[in-house]
Formats: structure tokens, C-alpha cells, sequence
């Protein structure tokens, strides 16, 4: 038997874990960390990250699309967000927010139409596209910039219900409520029929598709829904961590680290994707305070940004060959570790008998 | 075979007329019509390449025949896809496993029931009472399965790490879970022991008499197939030579020159 449920979907260690966290985030934190740095330049990028690593993690990791242009959907989400707010004020932020999300959505069905013919690399290939074309788009017509020509967009202040949300630790606690929400909203998905329908489609479609699962719509679906997480979490990128709005925070190279969060936290796992966000995020922070007091500046900082790629290709490949299911995973292993011991195993009856 | 059987053998549900299907220039079908009775279990046989899995790919879609045409329960269907075979009433195994690999054997079971699952992805994103029915019902379902193929102890490994013929077993729960009218079996014994291989008989001849769901198997195993179906259809060179009872059948000296005589497997 599954461990029957306590709420929504979750078990009750789920609920335990999880209203630990929210106590550590909501509270612990904020009377802890009093250096805005920490919540500026680590804990909010990290969470927005993370819903964008969700969402890639929804099509890539769950629905096995092979899709890479987070960072396009992010752009979009942000800009979507930045009109709102300006033509439409009076709609409150998380409204606002939502239908960013949904805009990006919109995005992330036109642009899985290619995951109907193609996959793998070409897929892959394929979805890039959007990449370049919500970039080129919002570059090309002003009225997405609201023909600013200074260069320097700066982002509309967060106001909900009449307060507003400006400094660092405020921001965060939006961020905060905003990832929580979305990732119960994931969570439950992905262990429901939605979720099992896309894993479905990702491990044999041919045999989804002889149960009955359409793969057009379950393909589409996930491509939505990942764009989505992406939008929301662009939207959140540029008012809580860019504070501007600029198209080149969002650029190929932003789709590649959260295409690579998402392999190094392991793929099809939620947790993996916040696992993966801290990694990418915080090596080369660890890397650059190393090399500063190791060498003491005499190595150059493009050096170090080199061994930084040189390292995440490395452990890629690695992880792909002997981790594919990451570092979520091995959090598991370690955790089982320092857990009482497990109940005999079957092997382990077998062996006391022979 | 004894007439007490709960569903007795009835009308055509599932008739295929003059099919034929060519890969290029290579004819694995030609000219092919046969039916299936409600409620029996009819086996298809021949040598490798005959056309067997081609014949079944046909029936649910996967391949398109260049002619012919597929009735079920009467009605001529006019668009052949798996997805709407399905939507008919007509699940499937497939000869080389086609599982999800990396999902439980109980949510490979659950994806079976994905036809009786209706709560969209927002009712499930947000945990509505009526998705969380629908998921504890069908869940209960699937369980019943799990239990009835005697897989509980595994029924939480990733169907990946299974041996091949509990595989087997796990598609075969996935395609009941389906409660389809017809299930079409590809070769569901192949690889296993003779011990597996009276288990799978034994879940094959239950479903059929408590359920009464028309079976249409592949099967090398002569002794198999001569225990277990009501008709056998022979197939040689992608065509029929002969259809009928196995005793009918096994004397027929076309079957004997073709297929008894030929080594297989
Ligand atoms: N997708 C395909 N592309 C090209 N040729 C195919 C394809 N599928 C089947 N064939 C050919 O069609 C013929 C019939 O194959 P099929 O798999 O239906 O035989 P079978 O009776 O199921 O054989 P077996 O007992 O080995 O499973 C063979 O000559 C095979 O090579
Ligand atoms: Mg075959």
C-alpha cells in the first residue's frame, strides 16, 4: 500500500518536512539572516531558479522533451509581468503575476508544436527557436520596453494589497510564498494521472498512446505548464533579484544552467531541481572566494569562470553515466544512511537463512 | 473443452477484411481477413516473419495497411490510431515489452486506467475532491490487479530492474487495467520458463471466463496454444492457410508442411 495521503497528496512525512521548511524560511531565516546580500545575491535568485528549473524539469525531466529555452520563457514571463504592471496597475500583483505565467504558457504551446514531428537534439534544436525569438521580439518592437531607449528598464515596485514589498527580506518572503505554492502545485501533479501521463509519454509513447493518453495534447500540456513555472519565475528574476528589465539576463546561457541544474539534480525529481539550482548557483561563488584566497588574485577571474565550465562538463557526462537520476538522489542514499536501520530486505532474509 | 464457461463464445466483435501492408517493396501482409468471436481466445501462430505483430499493429494502428479494412462489434472503424483502438475498447501487449521503464508496476498498472481517469491537470494540480476519488478508486483498482498477478512485493520497483518475464506479467496487468473488450497479446509467454509460462495460462484463461474479455494471442509454444484457445489462426508468408479449432488445425497438412514441420525458437 501507498502511505495513505494526510493532505492533498502528501504523506505525513511529506507535511512534516515540508512545515519544517516553511518554519526554517518564514521565520528562522528572516531573524537569522540579517545581511541583505544573503537574501538579495543568493536566497532569491536560488528560488527563482529553482521554479525555472521546475518547469524544465516538468517537459525534460517528467514529460521527457528534450527541450531547452527556459531562459526565452523567463523572458517573456518578465516582460509580460513589467506590462502588466505598467498598462494594467490596478490589477493586483498576483493576478498580474498569474497571467504572466500564463503568457509564457502561451509561448511554451506554440513553440512544443516541433516536439509532434521531432526529438532528441532536434527537438532540442527546434525549441532554441523560441529562445531567440522572445529575445528578438522583445528587442525588436519598443512597445514591449515602453520605447525606453536609456538602456536601463528599472522594474515596478511590488505592491500587494496596499503594501509594498522592497526590501530584500520582503522580497524574499514573496519569492518565498510564490515557490511554495507553485512547487505544492508541481508536486501534486507529478504524482497524479497528469504526472503519470507525461512519464508515460517520456518512457515508451508508442505504448501510452495504445492507452489512450493523446500524445499531442500530453506533449503540449507540459511544454504549457513548464512555461509557465519558467514565466512566473522570470517575471519574479527581474522584479525581485534584476530589478530591471533587461533581455540579455535572459540569454542561452541562462536556458544551458538551468538545463544543467536540472541533469545534476537529477531528472524527473522536484527536489532535484532545487538541489541542482543551489549547485550551479553557489559553485562558482565557492570557486571565486577559493580562488581569491587560495592565489590571492593572481589567478584571472576569466580563468576561473573557464575551470568553472570545465568542471560542470565534467560532472555532467559524469553524472550521466553513473548518476543519471543526480544529486537528489544521492541525498537519498545519504539520508538512509543516518536513518534507523532500514527493515530487512528481502535479500537480507534470504541471506540470514542460507 | 467443456460448455460451461460463463461467457459463451458468441458473434464476431472484431473482424479484419482483406488487410494488406508492404514495408517498400517487402509484403508482410496480403490479403488477410479473419474474425474474432466475443468472449474466445484465439490464438495467431507461424513461423518468424509470418506477419503476426504486423497483423496486431495493424488492428491497433501502429501500422497503417495499404487495404483492407477493420470492423469492430460490426461498425466498419473509419480512423484506425492507437489512441481511438483504445477509446474502442481494445488494449494490447506488445512482443518487445513496452513499458515505462522507470515508473513503479503500479503506476505502469494505473496508466492503463488512463481511460477511465477524467479530473484534468488543474483538479489534480490543486488536489479536488474529485480527482482525489477518482485517483483512490482507480488506485484500489490497480491494486486488486497487483494482487490477482501476485505482484504486491514489487509493486513499488521501477518495472526497469525486473526480470523480463515478471515484465511480461507487469504489461499484462497494465493492458487488464485497461478493462478492455479485446485484449491483443504479442507473444505475452515468450522467454519464459515452463513454470511462467502455466502462470500466464492460468491469469490468460481467468480474465477470459470471469470476465469474459476476448483474447487474441501470439504464441510459438504449440502445447500453449492447442491448452488454451478456442480458434487458431495459422499465418505463413503473410497470408492465412488456415483458421479453426487447434485439432482442425494441427491435422491441416498445409499447417504441418509450413509451420509443425520448421523448427522455431
Ligand atoms: N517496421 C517495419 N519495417 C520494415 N519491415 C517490417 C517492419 N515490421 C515488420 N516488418 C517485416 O514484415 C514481416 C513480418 O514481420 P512481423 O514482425 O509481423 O512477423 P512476426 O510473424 O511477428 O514474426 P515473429 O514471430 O518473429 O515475431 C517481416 O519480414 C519483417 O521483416
Ligand atoms: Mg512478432
Amino acid at each position: 500500500m501507498k502511505p495513505k495521503p494526510m493532505f492533498m497528496s502528501f504523506s505525513r512525512g511529506d507535511v512534516t518536512n515540508f512545515v519544517m521548511l516553511m518554519v526554517i524560511g518564514l521565520a528562522v531565516i528572516p531573524v537569522l539572516i540579517q545581511t541583505d546580500y544573503w537574501y538579495s545575491s543568493i536566497l532569491i535568485p536560488w528560488l527563482c531558479l529553482s521554479l525555472a528549473a521546475i518547469g524544465q524539469q516538468i517537459v525534460m525531466g517528467y514529460a521527457g522533451q528534450l527541450a531547452l529555452g527556459a531562459a526565452g520563457f523567463m523572458a517573456a514571463g518578465a516582460f509580460a509581468l513589467f506590462n502588466l504592471e505598467l498598462r494594467v496597475p490596478w490589477v493586483p500583483f498576483p493576478i498580474n503575476l498569474m497571467f504572466s505565467g500564463l503568457i509564457a504558457a502561451a509561448f511554451g504551446i506554440i513553440f512544443g508544436l516541433p516536439s509532434l514531428r521531432v526529438r532528441g537534439i532536434y527537438l532540442m534544436v527546434a525549441t532554441l527557436a523560441s529562445q531567440f525569438f522572445i529575445i528578438w521580439m522583445i528587442d525588436k518592437f519598443g512597445w514591449f520596453k515602453n520605447y525606453d531607449t536609456s538602456g536601463i528598464i528599472t522594474a515596478q515596485d511590488i505592491v500587494i494589497f496596499g503594501k509594498e514589498f522592497t526590501t530584500p527580506l520582503e522580497m524574499y518572503l514573496v519569492v518565498l510564498v510564490v515557490v511554495a505554492v507553485l512547487t505544492i502545485l508541481a508536486v501534486n501533479m507529478t504524482r497524479g494521472s497528469t504526472g503519470r501521463n507525461w512519464m508515460a509519454v517520456r518512457d515508451m509513447d508508442i505504448a501510452a498512446e495504445s492507452m489512450g493518453i493523446s500524445l499531442l495534447k500530453t506533449k503540449l500540456q507540459a511544454f504549457a505548464i513548464s512555461a509557465f513555472f519558467c514565466g512566473v519565475a522570470g517575471a519574479l528574476f527581474a522584479f525581485t533579484y534584476l530589478k530591471s528589465m533587461e533581455p540579455v539576463a535572459f540569454d542561452i546561457k541562462l536556458s544551458f544552467r538551468i538545463l544543467f541544474m536540472v541533469i545534476l539534480g537529477g531528472l524527473g525529481t522536484i527536489k532535484g531541481a532545487f538541489i541542482g539550482a543551489a549547485f550551479i548557483l553557489l559553485f562558482p561563488v565557492a570557486l571565486n572566494t577559493l580562488g581569491n584566497e587560495l592565489f590571492h588574485g593572481a589567478i584571472d577571474a576569466t580563468i576561473i569562470s573557464s575551470i568553472e565550465l570545465v568542471v560542470f562538463g565534467v560532472l555532467i557526462i559524469v553524472f550521466m553515466i553513473y548518476e543519471p537520476l543526480g544529486m537528489a538522489k544521492m541525498w537519498e542514499g545519504i539520508k538512509q544512511k543516518f536513518k534507523r536501520k532500514p527493515e530487512p530486505s528481502m535479500a537480507r532474509v534470504s541471506d540470514s537463512k542460507a | 473443452m467443456l460448455d460451461t464457461r460463463s461467457f459463451p463464445i458468441g458473434d464476431p466483435i472484431l473482424e479484419v477484411n482483406n488487410i494488406s501492408l508492404s514495408f517498400g517493396g517487402v509484403k508482410a501482409i496480403t490479403d488477410t481477413s479473419f474474425k474474432v468471436l466475443q468472449h474466445e481466445i484465439k490464438a495467431i501462430i507461424g513461423p518468424n516473419g509470418a506477419g503476426k505483430s504486423s497483423l496486431l499493429n495493424c488492428i491497433n494502428g501502429i501500422y497503417k495497411p495499404q487495404e483492407g479494412s477493420i470492423a469492430f462489434k460490426g461498425r466498419k472503424l473509419e480512423k484506425i490510431t492507437p489512441k481511438l483502438i483504445a477509446e474502442e475498447g481494445i488494449s494490447r501487449t506488445f512482443q518487445n515489452l513496452a513499458l515505462f521503464k522507470r515508473m513503479s508496476v503500479l503506476d505502469n498498472i494505473l496508466v492503463g486506467r488512463k481511460l477511465h481517469m477524467h479530473a484534468n491537470f488543474l483538479s489534480v494540480a490543486f488536489q479536488m475532491p474529485s480527482a482525489r476519488t477518482e485517483e483512490q478508486a482507480n488506485l484500489e483498482r490497480c491494486e486488486e490487479i497487483v494482487e490477482f498477478l501476485e505482484v504486491q512485493d514489487i509493486m513499488h520497483t521501477p518495472v526497469g530492474k525486473l526480470p523480463y518475464g515478471l515484465q511480461k506479467k507487469v504489461e499484462l496487468g497494465r493492458a487488464l487495467a485497461t478493462e478492455a473488450q479485446v485484449l491483443l497479446l504479442d507473444e505475452p509467454m515468450a522467454g519464459m520458463n515452463v513454470e511462467e509460462k502455466r502462470e500466464m495460462c492460468r491469469f490468460i484463461l481467468k480474465v477470459n471466463d470471469e470476465l469474459g474479455t476476448t483474447m487474441v494471442l501470439i504464441e510459438h509454444d504449440m502445447g500453449v496454444v492447442m491448452d488454451i484457445s478456442d480458434n487458431v489462426v495459422v499465418l505463413d508468408y503473410g497470408k492465412i492457410i488456415a483458421d479453426g479449432p487447434p485439432d482442425e488445425v494441427r491435422a491441416n497438412q498445409d499447417v504441418i508442411d509450413a509451420y509443425l514441420g520448421v523448427a522455431h525458437d
